[in-house]
């Protein structure tokens, strides 16, 4: 069921395995993290539940395999029409600031595990560990002030 | 949810807590796993950058070794200049093994009252073996007596290995493999602490790779072979790729140990090349597990492999030189073979060095695979046997017309045997060179110039044929330390953490039970690493990895001005960006994403989108002290080959010393000219001499020399097998400040 070779895009002769955002090879979907990575990267802010919609258009027949022959369009189309903006600075702080009810201008590690594995689209505990360590200063409070000032990155054209 | 422009009401509060809270989360949620998968593709092009760069420097040390080796075969240069590097190429086809234990004899080797070391007492016991590895965390060194005792004591046991050992997890013994260590003494301490020194009870297999680029390969490789002498059927051992001289030269080995035994380093050396070429080649565990060191190929068989004569390949990079056998019955020592190239000489076809006519065009070889360029060596080989016996047969038969048709019977031997030979050799390079790849099939692997990409199908038909279940190798650095793939029937497993840079990934380790499910163990050995978030360790990682990319392309400066002027037809100096990715690659073939990078790497762009490519080489120049007066493009070609130069500089370094006199000095660049299709004057060559030889005695110090032009790059431990540089707390500090993360 998987496309044959001859059916790839190629720039170049493939002599070697290339990295998924190359072209010339058939995306594999090894979780929605991969095709998440690519849109991710490219400037979208999808939530979980877009990605799923965005691969169910794009997968090739329920094989796990997504060619670049519809990805492309897809994928062109979403940057076309800003489909999943991206969250300015002043509404992230926003966020930050209604989940901090005690208004104390930082979050426990506690609080913030309770919102990110209790609502909306959970995090697994893996996910939730990597951002506490890399969310938490050395007084394991988190300060979202500072946190979003430094990674936030600015649109470069 | 999610789609559309978010207007700041949203979080109003007459929204209802509940619902506030719930938008809220999401948003943080989608934000933060925008900047995980922004963190995971910058991890992911910086290992990339990092493994081109790897596998590029194994590629091009082969094509040098290719290239040395057909100059030997094909030219007769004058004395002097041959001299200058067939050393490489001899073999150690002695003769009787009396003769080599008096070479490598220790016994007048005295041990100074003033030395600190461990003694060593033979025959071997077990508290000596842990007293070694004591000895050697307190960075203490062996003394080159007791080295040469080791390793002699080594070279025994292995002869008599076979080159597939079987062995077999009785009662409840696991089994610990362990993947590359390629030097990192810390790794294989950490192993050691966190799963206790090899016994009776904890028997363990090294997957090779021992040595190079590290600081501690030959420590490691005492500690080995120690446990393997006091545990023999408990310690064991496969070659891997970088067990092997050639290797060595570039790699960092051989310059450890001659810098470490100034005195006896080369014999140190030359009983290693020995040891390695009897290492075994691999290990099947339970009749079920195969464990190797690069891979397979759709033509591996391990019944073929079972039966070489392994000792015959010292360097996997050439198949055996046959044996010479005269008519006088002497045996022809390594250091011995000046009559039969004297023979040779009167059939060759002959070009002198010192006015290089390749008999191919230039751009042939430079292209070919390891494998096209044998077919060459083997022919000329074999018409040079043939011509031997020839006129030694019409010498001592006179009169007789006999020598002709002797001549048939004997060409047909000699051309079987060569065959068996190439498919041997083949057996073996594969063995210790190929990579798995995702797509069925099996190809040559171009990018390190020796080995294969095999596919899923290959790995099926190959564990069915052999009645096998499960393929353990090593050879690649994967981040989590090891990595499954062909549907978990292959496992990768890499054990020196910190490989490409401090942060850049963990090691691991394989415990294996009777029940033959492999399960891993982690640990990365910095301790300052832990301290590391993602965000910073990816970010110091990838400075570095773009820093060695930036030299890359500044050492490829002329090709790339002139695929920017392909693109650049109204002379302009600029380029799109687009235009500037699509050159780029076609210069680098690192299949990286230049697109992605290019904010990283180009910052001075104009501000319609157009790089001003002249400026952006300004931008990368290097500049050093020295380097004003020395043309720019002899520079880039340093820059560009400078692995390659020290390579050659040591080669030509025949009695390692460190130091070449003006005239090899001179041989030199003429052999790099030919290499590097390129002209070199030779006023150019006594202005970079004289630049180093500051005392004017005559003779170069080649690490001098290197450093004077900048080519050495302390912090980048790719090229130069130097031990990466270890980062204090105060570093990380700066690592906060660093407005690039």
């Amino acid at each position: 069921m998987c496309t044959r070779r001859s059916e790839r895009l190629s720039t170049r002769s493939t002599t070697r395995p290339t990295a998924p955002w190359t072209s010339g090879e058939l995306v594999r979907r090894q979780a929605a993290q991969e095709i998440g990575t690519i849109i991710y990267s490219l400037g979208c802010f999808p939530s979980q539940k877009d990605l799923h919609d965005f691969i169910a258009k794009v997968e090739e027949d329920h094989t796990g395999y997504i060619h670049l022959d519809k990805f492309l369009p897809a994928m062109t189309k979403v940057l076309q029409e800003h489909k999943f903006p991206p969250i300015s600075e002043d509404l992230l702080l926003q966020a930050f600031e209604a989940l901090d009810k005690e208004k104390k201008d930082y979050l426990d590690p506690e609080e913030l595990t309770k919102y990110m594995t209790q609502e909306g689209e959970p995090f697994t505990q893996e996910e939730m560990e990597e951002m506490l360590t890399a969310l938490a200063d050395h007084r394991n409070q988190i300060h979202y002030k500072d946190v979003v000032s430094q990674m936030t990155i600015k649109p470069d054209k | 949810m999610g789609c559309g422009v978010t207007k700041s009401s949203q979080f109003h509060k007459h929204s209802g807590k509940a619902v506030t809270t719930i938008r809220a989360a999401v948003l943080i949620q989608r934000w933060y796993r925008q900047y995980v998968a922004r963190m995971e593709l910058r991890r992911r092009y910086t290992w990339h950058i990092f493994q081109s760069i790897e596998y590029s420097g194994e590629q091009a040390q082969i094509k040098l070794y290719n290239f040395l080796g057909y100059l030997m075969d094909n030219f007769t240069p004058a004395s002097n200049e041959r001299n200058l590097i067939s050393h490489i190429f001899r073999e150690n086809e002695v003769c009787r093994d009396a003769e080599w234990e008096r070479y490598f004899c220790y016994k007048n080797i005295e041990v100074p009252e003033i030395y600190s070391g461990p003694h060593l007492i033979f025959p071997l016991t077990v508290e000596q073996a842990v007293g070694l590895v004591e000895a050697f965390r307190n960075k203490k060194q062996l003394h080159s007596r007791y080295v040469l005792q080791l390793l002699l004591e080594t070279w025994r046991r292995l002869r008599v290995l076979p080159n597939i050992n079987r062995i077999s997890t009785c009662h409840s013994k696991e089994i610990t493999i362990c993947g590359d260590l390629h030097g990192q003494l810390e790794d294989l301490l950490l192993i050691f602490y966190k799963n206790g020194m090899p016994s009776l009870e904890k028997p363990y297999l090294f997957n090779g790779d021992f040595v190079d680029r590290g600081k501690d390969s030959i420590e490691i490789l005492l500690i080995l072979f120690s446990f393997m002498i006091v545990y023999p059927s408990d310690v064991y051992l496969n070659r891997g790729n970088h067990e092997d001289h050639i290797v060595n030269l570039r790699y960092g080995f051989t310059k450890e140990v001659l810098t470490k035994y100034k005195l006896h380093g080369k014999r140190i050396l030359k009983l290693l090349q020995k040891i390695f070429s009897w290492l075994p080649l691999a290990t099947v565990i339970d009749q079920k597990v195969l464990v190797l060191h690069g891979g397979i190929s759709d033509t591996t068989d391990l019944g073929v492999l079972s039966r070489v004569d392994r000792h015959n390949y010292v360097s996997a990079l050439r198949p055996p030189k046959k044996k010479h056998i005269s008519s006088t019955r002497t045996s022809i020592d390594s250091d011995m073979d000046e009559d039969v190239w004297g023979a040779n000489k009167l059939f060759q076809r002959r070009a002198s060095f010192t006015f290089p006519r390749p008999l191919v065009t230039r751009g042939g070889f430079h292209n070919r695979s390891l494998q096209d360029f044998s077919d060459r060596i083997r022919v000329v080989v074999v018409e040079d046997e043939l011509e031997v016996r020839r006129r030694r047969q019409s010498a001592f038969i006179s009169g007789n017309s006999r020598p002709e048709n002797e001549g048939t019977p004997i060409a047909s031997t000699d051309s079987v045997n060569s065959d068996n030979t190439r498919e041997e050799w083949k057996q073996i390079l594969d063995l210790l060179w190929s990579d798995p790849m995702t797509l069925d099939g099996c190809m040559p692997n171009e990018v390190r110039g020796g080995g294969c990409y095999w596919g899923p199908d290959v790995t099926e038909d190959f564990l069915n044929r052999h009645n096998l279940q499960l393929i353990i190798r090593s050879h690649e650095c994967k981040q989590e330390g090891y990595e499954f793939c062909h549907n978990r029937k292959v496992l990768t497993l890499f054990s020196a953490s910190n490989y490409y840079d401090v942060g850049s990934n963990r090691g691991a380790y394989v415990k294996l039970g009777p029940d033959l499910v492999p399960y891993m163990i982690q640990y990365q050995a910095t301790s300052m690493t832990r301290e590391l978030t993602v965000r910073q360790s990816v970010g110091r990682t990838e400075r570095s990895a773009l820093k060695v990319l930036r030299e890359q392309l500044f050492a490829h400066r002329s090709d790339l001005i002139c695929a920017f002027k392909k693109f650049d037809s109204t002379n302009a100096g600029l380029v799109s960006l687009n235009d500037w990715a699509a050159a780029v690659e076609s210069v680098m073939h690192l299949g990286l994403p230049w697109r992605m990078m290019r904010g990283q790497l180009v910052t001075c762009k104009t501000s319609d989108g157009t790089v001003d490519y002249h400026d952006w080489f300004n931008e990368l120049a290097i500049k050093g002290p020295n380097t004003d007066h020395i043309d720019q493009s002899l520079l880039e070609t340093l820059y560009r080959h400078r692995s390659t130069l020290e390579t050659i500089f040591r080669i030509v370094d025949t009695d390692n010393s460190g130091f070449i006199s003006h005239e090899d000095f001179r041989q030199t660049w003429k052999l790099l000219s030919v290499y590097l299709k390129m002209e070199i004057t030779d006023e150019a060559i006594s202005d970079l001499a004289v630049t180093i030889d500051s005392n004017q005695d005559g003779s170069i110090d080649i690490d001098e020399f290197m450093e004077a032009f900048r080519l050495t790059d302390k912090k980048s431990r790719l090229e130069r097998g130097r031990s990466m540089f270890m980062g204090t707390a105060p570093d990380l500090t700066k690592l906060e400040e660093d407005p690039s993360i």
